[in-house]
């Protein structure tokens, strides 16, 4: 079994005009049995950005609970949020650091930067940054993702186009991965 | 001694807290994730006034593409750079820690850095993890000593050379090479032969493909040629797109208003007292 699989997990990033959505299955499963079907792996940030941690929940929520603590630090230090270009950079850090003993972790970042520029990011479990113009994906379902976004992405979405695009992106995949599924959660910004 | 109860940012470094539990599952059978791989064609020569470095742009992990437009020529010192093949993520850690102790180095000593420099710091790191950070690299650069072309194997052992491949799509390219450079080529005839060497990695190597990188360094600067040839461009997308006529179904909406951004006017209001 991979460990990817004993949870199960889907999450895609879209980039539109000046916005940005990501979203995510509401799965949690042990292996073929599904444990919640309200399972939040997406979690707010600040106000712009947005995390979304796919691959084991356990070091999801450990890696996730570092994370909130070091933008804290961050903004009890610098008196400002994070950009998501710097937050992409501490994610990977705190991945690498993990090289030999990694967190079972695939993430996605993101954020709107200066002058609202969405920025979107993903990363294997060791922090090599994938930085994409158009999308990126994560989790068990990720290939079927790759093939609905590569079909159905179109570039300077509005936010309602955006939202449909994405939300129909993530069922059609779901819908081809029995680890994942129940709907998803979906956040435009 | 007694642990502080909140954790502090680490000093640097790895850190191996996981590697027990890691191991444990592994045991029972449960295989860790597929770590994302350049799977690369990488090449550099020396030409006349310097030195030309080449790449493709695909990353994968196992047998997905998942970038098609990667950057795998990494800025080392505004007169090194350096291509990165082997495990994405040491490729990208191994260059930017080296180029960091380079800047430093330069602030210290006033100095342009020299290409030796670089490959002493990158060798010296690579052979202190026994090749388990797996970066294969081909750096370049042209400093007070001249051009500069070296290839260092993930074990931390280097060659110097006037051509020099590396990646998965190393044979392709060096085949290429092999039978066409010579000596005191021009910078166009340069850029011509690096191009056909990472093209012949492109095709004839699936772990390879996309489009050109390539960076020329000369006595006076550089010159980064970001996809310089294009040879797979996307053709099939319809034009107009998918529209969705029919609405997903929203159970629930929230809509929470973004803050505006607060802005601080200087030299207004009462400056606070000592």
């Amino acid at each position: 079994m991979q460990i990817f699989e004993y949870n199960g997990s889907a999450l895609v990033a879209m980039v539109g005009k000046n916005c940005f959505a990501i979203a995510s299955d509401r799965r949690l499963g042990v292996q073929l049995q599904t444990i919640a079907t309200d399972f939040q792996r997406i979690s707010k940030i600040h106000d712009r950005l947005f995390l979304g941690l796919s691959g084991l929940a356990t070091d999801a929520q450990t890696l996730y609970q570092r994370l909130v603590f070091r933008h804290k630090l961050y903004q009890l230090r610098e008196e400002r949020d994070m950009k998501p270009e710097t937050f992409a950079s501490l994610v990977s850090a705190i991945l690498y650091e993990k090289r030999f003993g990694p967190y079972f972790c695939q993430p996605v970042i993101a954020g709107l930067g200066d002058e609202d520029k969405p920025f979107i990011c993903t990363m294997d479990s060791i922090g090599a940054k994938e930085l994409a113009k158009d999308f990126v994906v994560a989790g068990t379902a990720s290939e079927s993702l790759y093939g609905a976004c590569e079909s159905m992405f179109k570039e300077n979405m509005e936010p309602e186009e955006l939202f449909e695009t994405v939300s129909q992106a993530l069922l059609a995949s779901v819908d081809r991965d029995c680890l994942s599924g129940w709907g998803g959660h979906v956040y435009v910004v | 001694m007694s642990k502080s109860v909140i954790e502090t940012p680490p000093k640097g470094g790895f850190s191996f807290d996981l590697c027990k539990r890691n191991e444990m599952l592994a045991k029972k059978g449960v295989n860790p994730p597929s770590f994302r791989k350049t799977g690369t064609t990488i090449v550099g020569l020396i030409f006349q006034d310097g030195v030309i470095l080449g790449a493709d742009t695909r990353a994968t992990e196992g047998p997905i593409v998942c970038d098609k437009n990667c950057e795998k020529i990494h800025y080392m010192a505004p007169n090194i750079y350096c291509c990165g093949a082997g495990t994405a993520a040491d490729t990208e850690a191994v260059t930017d820690m080296v180029s960091s102790q380079l800047q430093l180095h330069r602030y210290h000593t006033g100095r342009e850095s020299r290409v030796v420099t670089a490959l002493t710091l990158l060798k010296r790191h690579l052979f202190n993890y026994q090749g388990y950070v797996s970066a294969a690299l081909v750096l370049g650069g042209v400093d007070v000593t001249g051009p500069h072309l070296h290839t260092i194997y993930p074990h931390g052992s280097t060659d110097t050379l006037p051509f020099a491949t590396m990646g998965s799509g190393s044979l392709a390219a060096m085949a290429v090479f092999e039978s066409n450079y010579r000596e005191g080529l021009t910078r166009d005839e340069g850029i011509k032969l690096v191009t056909e060497a990472i093209c012949s990695g492109i095709f004839n190597d699936l772990g390879s493909g996309s489009n050109v990188d390539i960076c020329v360094i000369t006595k006076g600067g550089k010159e980064y040629l970001r996809n310089h040839l294009q040879p797979n461009p996307r053709t099939y997308t319809s034009s107009k797109g998918y529209s969705f006529p029919k609405k997903t179904e929203v159970l629930l909406t929230k809509i929470t208003p973004l803050k505006e951004k607060v802005e601080i006017i200087e030299g207004g209001g009462d400056v606070m007292e000592e």
